[in-house]
């Protein structure tokens, strides 16, 4: 089906399933009770867990396929989001157009950077594309100010041209970006008994170009180019003996994961139309670092579900108070509930970066496949099969 | 000329700082061949050493004094710091006014403690696995510090003095014959380059005039011919990564009050200090100080006027600039040995 494997077609059609339905299944809290801070359903979060799921699946590409690790493609997320921002500040208030413009921008940059950071490979090249992306950060809030706003960040301003469209809406507001007259923040709301659920036009047209972008990633993974990516990591120099220039396949990966990077950052202007150069700065790429190890790399759906566990962490965990705790172990006597509150309380909250350096740490230690190889271990142990009978296992990375 | 000697002594104590964790960078690279991304960690731990020392002198109990009074005619209430009570009033004043230097001694053995625990209980299971994942782990282990930091001490920076004495500025161009007034240079940035000085120097006298520091040399060389020859070349090493510890947090005590602590400061120095070890050549220790010196002072002429009316902006890029420029054009940095990491 769709030139994929039955296999491969078969989590296709599963995220597909699980991004329409996921205002219902990220929603299982009935609104209004206490465990309704659980629920992850509402548009702003939503579009943020497919989002990063592009970032993510596009940096896969890069080192879950070549190994080559950059801690500078925040660099590119960036740029998408300057580029779509401009669009709608020029042209029209249409996300196509600004899609368009982002990932073709981020791809010359990306060609750029790589042309030049692939010359060298292992802690050179992850030192290569932190100093470009460091450079791009401090250049944008400093001298670029007229390009990018500098430290206020690049807005819509009611005197923008955008020449196609008006420049203002009918009611004298900056208009909102749109998909020919959608605009991307309509939401309609179902209510069924105590639960709300929200379905966002942003949301779901983010859900489809994810869906796009997965299929491509699921193509590339199992073609040939594919194939030579894999044959660079596990063994370059076996390659240049074979008389195979390496370079043009990675500098080849490198762009296209660049232009996810673009796309995914476009898609950040598009359902908020600002860019600020905070999303070039280096945590912003250690963050995507840290979806793609701890989903896992080097296979097709870890890094989405990566992306998903440390956005929904990033706000879930970050909105849990002392009182909220108080409130859950107050069945538990005085005493006791203080002494499990002040445990539990570094960990939650302001918090909750601790609570993802601990939880990365031992993915990379203990399970360097990340949740997708733990998935598969908990499987093989209730199937009860031993390791090497699992012949649909991917390859977790090295 | 006098332009020329102020930025080039305004360079000094950044590049200061630079080549500290670089030495210890390379250190631990030139020894366990572990890229520590965590390092900059150690550099934020040393600096908070200081910043703890300091609230433990100042700590204090309550007592009345008799002989004032408040403006409700009640007898004053004064915190009085411990310190008093066991030094007298005047020694333990002078002793939380040298907090700074004091927590040299405090942030030692905290330093070198917290670099063996890190060896033996983590880094030592990395060796075999590939760069890729040192550097992974250990940049968890860097998120998981500072968070731990920021839980015990806030997010804000905390500002902590210098002693009385190294306050202020001094004239540094009459001295050389200078005009007065022209090169204005603080004390305490003096004391901090002297201070760096003297630390490379002691490690380097470490590792080339004692026996220790022959075999760890040797083992840098080539780590299992030490090991057939019967020494516990391990165990060395891991003394040597607590002494890498200690050099950062060192480096860290002594920036406390130039730039006032916050959690974060550890990662703003890490990704320059790579840079510079990348610049410096990997695995090169006169290499990783060279090239701290060298940055930190072209970061300074780079954020002269003249400079950036020239080219705008420099004074921001100028070191990855560098290390781009150096990379593509001399891949094993300005004094890398051959071999190492050259893939």
């Amino acid at each position: 089906m769709f030139g994929l494997e039955k296999k491969d077609a078969s989590l296709l059609i599963l995220v597909a399933v699980l991004t329409i339905f996921a205002p219902f299944i990220l929603n299982p809290f009935p609104d209004g009770s206490a465990l309704a801070q659980f629920n992850a359903g509402y548009p702003d979060l939503m579009q943020r867990f497919v989002i990063f799921g592009i970032f993510a699946i596009g940096f896969n590409i890069l080192f879950g396929l070549t190994g080559y690790l950059s801690f500078g493609h925040a660099a590119f997320l960036g740029i998408g989001s300057y580029a779509a921002v401009w669009m709608f500040k020029l042209l029209s208030m249409n996300v196509i157009p600004a899609i368009i413009l982002a990932v073709i921008m981020s791809g010359l940059f990306a060609l750029l950077i790589g042309y030049i950071s692939l010359r060298r490979s292992g802690i050179y090249f992850s030192i290569l594309t932190l100093a470009f992306a460091q450079m791009m950060f401090a250049l944008a809030y400093s001298v670029l100010t007229p390009i990018t706003g500098g430290e206020t960040g690049l807005q819509l301003a009611l005197d923008d041209p955008r020449i196609l469209s008006m420049a203002s809406s009918t009611d004298g507001n900056i208009p909102v970006p749109s998909l020919f007259g959608m605009e991307m923040r309509d939401s309609t709301q179902l209510t069924v008994g105590a639960w709300k659920f929200t379905f966002n036009v942003g949301y779901y047209f983010c859900s489809v170009i994810m869906l796009v972008a997965f299929y491509i990633a699921i193509r590339i993974f199992r073609s040939p180019f594919g194939l030579m990516l894999r044959a660079v990591k596990s063994n370059q120099q076996r390659l240049n003996y074979t008389g195979l220039n390496p370079r043009p396949y990675t500098l080849a990966a490198f762009v296209i994961s660049g232009m996810y990077a673009g796309l995914a950052g476009a898609l950040m202007a598009s359902m908020d139309p600002l860019a600020g150069a905070e999303r070039m700065f280096w945590t912003a790429s250690g963050e995507v670092v840290l979806m793609t190890i701890l989903g896992g790399a080097g296979t097709l759906i870890g890094p989405v579900l990566g992306a998903g566990a440390i956005k929904y962490m990033e706000n879930i965990l970050s909105k849990i108070n002392s009182d909220i705790l108080h409130t859950w172990f107050a069945f538990l006597p005085d005493g006791l509930e203080d002494f499990i509150v002040t445990i539990i309380y570094p960990f939650i909250g302001k918090g909750w970066h601790l609570t993802l350096g601990i939880i990365f740490m031992l993915v990379v230690i203990f399970l360097p496949g990340g949740l997708v190889e733990g998935g598969q271990r908990i499987m093989q142990k209730l199937r009860g099969k031993s390791a090497d009978t699992d012949s649909a296992k991917t390859e977790p990375a090295e | 000329m006098d332009a020329l000697i102020l930025q080039i002594l305004n360079g000094l104590d950044k590049g200061s700082a630079y080549a500290l964790i670089a030495l210890g960078l390379t250190l631990i690279f030139g020894t366990l061949g572990v890229v520590n991304f965590a390092h900059g960690a150690l550099f934020m731990i040393g600096a908070f050493c200081a910043v703890t020392l300091n609230r433990i002198l100042t700590l204090s109990h309550t007592v009345i004094d008799e002989t004032r009074t408040d403006f409700l005619g009640k007898p004053l209430q004064v915190d009085v710091p411990y310190v008093y009570d066991i030094f007298g009033e005047s020694a333990g004043n002078a002793i939380i006014d040298w907090s700074v230097p004091l927590a040299i001694l405090f942030a030692i053995p905290v330093m070198i403690a917290v670099g063996v625990i890190m060896e033996r209980g983590l880094i030592k299971h990395f060796y075999k696995r590939p760069h890729a994942d040192q550097i992974l782990v250990t940049f968890g282990l860097a998120i998981v510090l500072q968070e731990i930091i920021k839980y015990f001490y806030g997010a804000n920076p905390i500002p902590t003095p210098a002693p009385e004495a190294f306050k202020g500025s001094f004239d540094f161009g009459t001295m050389i014959g200078f005009d007065p007034n022209i090169i204005i240079y603080p004390y305490w940035r003096l004391v901090y380059f002297c201070f760096a000085v003297v630390i490379i120097g002691a490690v380097f006298a470490f590792l080339q005039f004692t026996t220790f520091g022959m075999v760890v040399r040797a083992g840098m060389a080539d780590r299992e011919t030490v090991g057939l020859l019967g020494i516990n070349i391990d165990r060395r090493f891991t003394i040597m990564f607590g002494l890498a510890a200690a050099v950062a947090g060192l480096a860290g005590v002594m920036y406390v009050p130039i730039n006032p602590p916050n959690y974060h400061m550890g990662m703003d120095f890490l990704v320059l200090s790579f840079v510079v070890v990348v610049v410096g050549g990997m695995g090169s220790l006169p290499g990783a100080v060279l090239a701290g010196f060298l940055l930190g002072i072209l970061e300074s002429f780079a954020s002269m006027r003249e400079v950036i009316d020239f080219i705008p902006g420099i004074n921001q890029v100028i070191i990855y600039l560098v290390a781009i420029i150096i990379l593509l054009t001399r891949p094993r940095g300005l004094m890398g040995r051959k071999g190492v990491m050259e893939d």
